[in-house]
């Protein structure tokens, strides 16, 4: 929290008429004072021009909030947060960012070069203010060539009826939609942090695709210009009717410095009948230095019903950013012949923590789910894959097959798995098989005897390991991930 | 008279200075059993390890003292091996039924000692064992002796609550065979804790056939210490009980030292039974090995949860789980939470996992052969657990088990 504390006390100190005016005069505020309380929440909404509705589920929120506990069950470790020592909403008004490439931390350069990000897009992702960029060319042309893309992307969607903006613009412009399907997938007091986030979240994407239609190209929050920078409390709500078709990609393989320590997103999808989301994720934020300190939070509930006879949510993730991640992308499965799908790759190095998995809730007839988790860890750090696979007593005929492996690198690091497998029907099929394991000596001196270096020869055998959920990524995402595997794990050999 | 743990409590306050061995070791436990609670009765209030079973219904019976039931006819009813018995009736040993061993064996009554490996402030139902415990046995097997088998008999009875204390010690190089069966008649509480010790290079096969009347709870927790190249080879039946809780915690404390933790559970009716093991890595080159099968009819509810935990030193660790249910009603329902965690790298762990019905091809191929749909599932049912029971290498304690499977058949016919 010291980023946040600092970054918005040096904005306090340039302006500081902000606390002056209270929360009446809000309209000249770039931020909210330090705290949460009702006042924070009618300030929030008041700031994103929201409905009354829409205010009284917050409020509702936060009452429910009060009443939790942050929960404690998983296999992390970290010091209380302060929660009323955040900032709950700061103006998306940046400040001042690097005048060029040369101001940016050379660490993170070099990691783009690994990842090989085309050059202007470095400057994008590091920060850099176009307007003052000396070498105007190529950052302008950057942001020029996004926005010129999203802007043909925007025209392509609208002509086939999808609609795809922030969330706050759709409880401004599809109030009807937004009510409907906030917060049902993911109820506000489903969870401390889901409960949070509903009382104060201020951005996210929306996203509706029309009956019948298959959405014409992926998705991707990095197209959406003003999503660049990402939320510390997003929210996401994606509804597929019946017959459509839709493939979204969240994050950037790129690493990406936030001032936010605390992030507790929520995603919802709806699928109707026979609609189809694919959700992708690649989340490499600042994991913290390499003895633990800083890094990001990163607690997110993500979930999806899928309602409709025959819809399928497929959700695939390659973690490998984060102090801590707190991470559960489930699937519940109402709808006849439904399916569900989770793929992981969660990568853990130095003293990051991960827990991570899935729950698959088995509702319908004939619902089927599919769970692929590689977890990987080194250094000091601590993975656990937490899964829950349920049949209910509805659920005839249903089947999941989980295969969930671990690999350490080093033996300082730990590997865990707790599935939980619960079935009420005896026509539904559960199979859960999960392996530990280090990287054989004999695959590395096979790699090392044909000139690989030993970091190459690890990255190689990682990728392998990680073979059956980077297959499901989307183009865009599979190449740049393989090479974040490798990078993430620099250091852990040798 | 009170219920729940106000009743135990209460029982411990009343008795207090008649409990045989170490007072503050008892006043200890019962501080931790006051401040836990018995699981799951208290509302509201959840501990992970009982996340399947609730012994809300344990909470809610009035346990009390009753009137000496027909020992003699429950124990000529039961079958046993031609072996030495020590017999306990409500929880105390009785010297009359009992054909003693030949190893030195001594009476918690009259040695109470509550060994070392036990966590009363962890385990609610430990602590309560350790608060009210009052007879027992320690078998001891010095070095190099081979003690043979010894079955220990548990017979209750009416709406008691008996809480044995068991020792197991076996010295160097020794080994022995413990069958445990437990029966009885009525709806009691029977909540044994036993403590096992493995000496480098024994060998200790435990048994235990639970067969309670199906209006009784049993809980037994059970903790084992295997040293250097020692072996700790379990097997647990569990077919009778109401509500059952069979704890494990085997710990491999020197290299190369082996657990079985096997089982099986038949149940029926609205039986619930819980099979619940850790098995602490905590020396390199151990090895551990667990099937565990589940076979449930009617409303019953089986609950599997096992737990392998490799410390960061314990490299070369070789861990195996396997975990199957059968479901043979639409009522009946499984949970299972097998659960990995490991730090060290130079390991081999798995486990796997199967939930599901008997399968329609080996039926069809059953039934296309002419027979009929009940003698096919039973044949079905029996291959299935035949694996389970194969991991009992002694044929003569394999057929007093399979025995037992058989007369629980007979019984859900009639």
């Amino acid at each position: 929290m010291a980023a946040v504390t600092e970054t918005l006390d040096t904005v306090q100190s340039v302006t500081q008429s902000g606390y002056k005016w209270g929360f009446e005069t809000a309209i000249e505020m770039d931020f909210a004072p330090k705290g949460l309380n009702e006042d924070i929440i009618r300030l929030i909404s008041a700031r994103k021009e929201e409905p009354e509705w829409m205010l009284d589920w917050r409020l509702k929120s936060y009452a429910a909030w009060l009443t939790m506990e942050e929960p404690r069950w998983a296999r992390v470790d970290h010091p209380p947060i302060g929660y009323q020592d955040l900032h709950y909403y700061a103006a998306p008004k940046k400040k001042a960012g690097p005048k060029s490439l040369d101001e940016v931390d050379p660490e993170l350069l070099k990691m783009y070069e690994k990842l090989g990000i085309p050059l202007k897009e470095r400057a994008i992702l590091a920060g850099v203010d176009p307007d003052t960029v000396e070498n105007t060319q190529i950052a302008v042309d950057a942001v020029f060539d996004s926005v010129s893309v999203a802007t043909t992307f925007q025209a392509t969607l609208r002509k086939a009826g999808v609609i795809f903006c922030p969330i706050s613009e759709a409880v401004r412009e599809h109030p009807e939609l937004v009510k409907q399907y906030l917060g049902t997938v993911v109820p506000t007091a489903d969870n401390f942090f889901a409960a949070l986030n509903s009382a104060v979240f201020t951005d996210g994407s929306f996203v509706y695709i029309p009956k019948g239609v298959r959405c014409p190209m992926e998705l991707s929050t990095y197209f959406r210009i003003n999503a660049r920078n990402t939320g510390q409390f997003e929210r996401t709500l994606i509804i597929a009717a019946e017959g459509a078709h839709v493939s979204y990609l969240e994050g950037c393989t790129a690493p990406q410095r936030d001032e936010n320590q605390l992030h507790a997103a929520v995603v919802e999808l709806v699928a109707l009948d026979d609609a189809t989301i694919k959700y992708s994720t690649v989340q490499n934020w600042y994991p913290g230095d390499a003895n633990g300190k800083g890094g990001i939070y990163n607690f997110v509930t993500k979930r999806g019903a899928c309602r409709g006879a025959r819809s399928k949510i497929s959700w695939t993730q390659v973690e490998t950013g984060s102090a801590i991640t707190w991470k559960y992308p489930s699937c519940v499965l109402l709808g006849e012949d439904s399916v569900g799908e989770f793929y992981s790759v969660a990568v853990t190095n130095n003293h990051q923590q991960a827990d991570t998995g899935t729950k698959m809730i088995h509702v319908g007839k004939g619902s089927r789910s599919t769970i692929v988790s590689k977890g990987i860890s080194a250094g000091h750090s601590n993975n656990t894959y937490r899964g829950l696979v349920r049949m209910l007593p509805g659920a005839a005929n249903a089947r999941n097959h989980t295969q969930c492996d671990s690999l350490l690198i080093g033996d300082q690091s730990g590997a865990h798995t707790v599935p939980y497998i619960e079935s009420r029907n005896l026509t539904a099929k559960v199979e859960h098989e999960a392996t530990t394991s280090k990287i054989a000596d004999d695959q590395l001196f096979y790699c090392r005897q044909r000139g690989l270096s030993e970091e190459d020869a690890v990255g190689l055998i990682v990728n392998g390991f990680c073979k059956d959920v980077l297959k499901e990524l989307p183009m865009e995402f599979a190449v740049e991930a393989q090479k974040l595997l490798a990078v993430s794990l620099e250091g852990s050999v040798g | 008279m009170s219920t729940g743990a106000t009743g135990f409590l209460q029982r411990y306050e009343d008795a207090v200075g008649r409990l045989p061995g170490d007072s503050a070791l008892r006043a200890a436990a019962a501080a931790a059993f006051r401040e836990a609670g018995l699981p799951g009765g208290t509302q509201g209030r959840r501990i992970e390890a009982w996340k399947y079973t609730s012994l809300r219904p344990v909470a809610e019976a009035n346990f009390q003292v009753s009137p000496r039931h027909e020992a003699e006819t429950l124990l000529s009813g039961l079958t046993l091996l031609d072996a030495p018995r020590v017999v306990f009736v409500d929880g105390v040993l009785r010297g009359d039924l009992s054909v003693l061993p030949a190893v030195s064996i001594a009476r918690f009554a009259d040695q109470p000692d509550f060994g070392t490996l036990t966590w009363p402030d962890r385990e609610p139902m430990v602590a309560l064992n350790t608060m009210l415990a009052t007879d027992g046995v320690a078998l001891n097997v010095p070095a190099g002796v081979d003690g043979g088998i010894v079955q220990l008999v548990s017979l209750s009875g009416g709406q008691g609550d008996f809480h044995p204390r068991h020792g197991i010690r076996l010295g160097k190089g020794a080994s022995l065979t413990v069958v445990e069966v437990a029966a009885g008649q009525g709806a009691y509480l029977l909540n044994t804790v036993a403590e096992i010790h493995v000496a480098e290079g024994a060998h200790l096969t435990h048994i235990r056939l639970q067969d309670e009347a199906t209006t009784a709870f049993h809980v037994s927790t059970t903790y084992a210490d295997v040293q250097a190249g020692g072996t700790y080879d379990s097997f647990t039946l569990n077919l009778g009980g109401r509500l059952s809780r069979t704890e494990v915690h085997t710990q491999l404390s020197g290299p190369n030292a082996t657990a079985h933790l096997n089982a099986a559970q038949i149940l029926a009716g609205s039986q619930h039974a819980d099979f619940t093991t850790v098995v602490s890595h905590a020396a390199p080159s151990c090895s551990s090995r667990q099937t565990v099968k589940n076979v449930l009819g009617g409303r019953s509810r089986g609950v599997f949860q096992g737990k392998i935990a490799v410390a960061r030193h314990a490299q070369k660790t070789d861990g195996y789980q396997m975990n199957q249910a059968l479901l043979l009603s639409p009522d009946a329902e499984v949970d299972s939470k097998p659960e990995l965690e490991i730090f060290a790298d130079d390991v081999k762990c798995s486990h796997g996992a199967t939930v599901g019905e008997l399968d329609a091809e080996q039926m069809f191929y059953l039934r296309s052969r002419g027979i009929p749909d009940a003698e096919a599932k039973s044949i079905l049912v029996r291959a299935f657990l035949a694996e389970a029971l194969d991991a009992v290498a002694n044929e003569t304690i394999r057929g007093l088990l399979e025995t037992a499977v058989e007369q629980w058949w007979e019984r859900q016919k009639a």
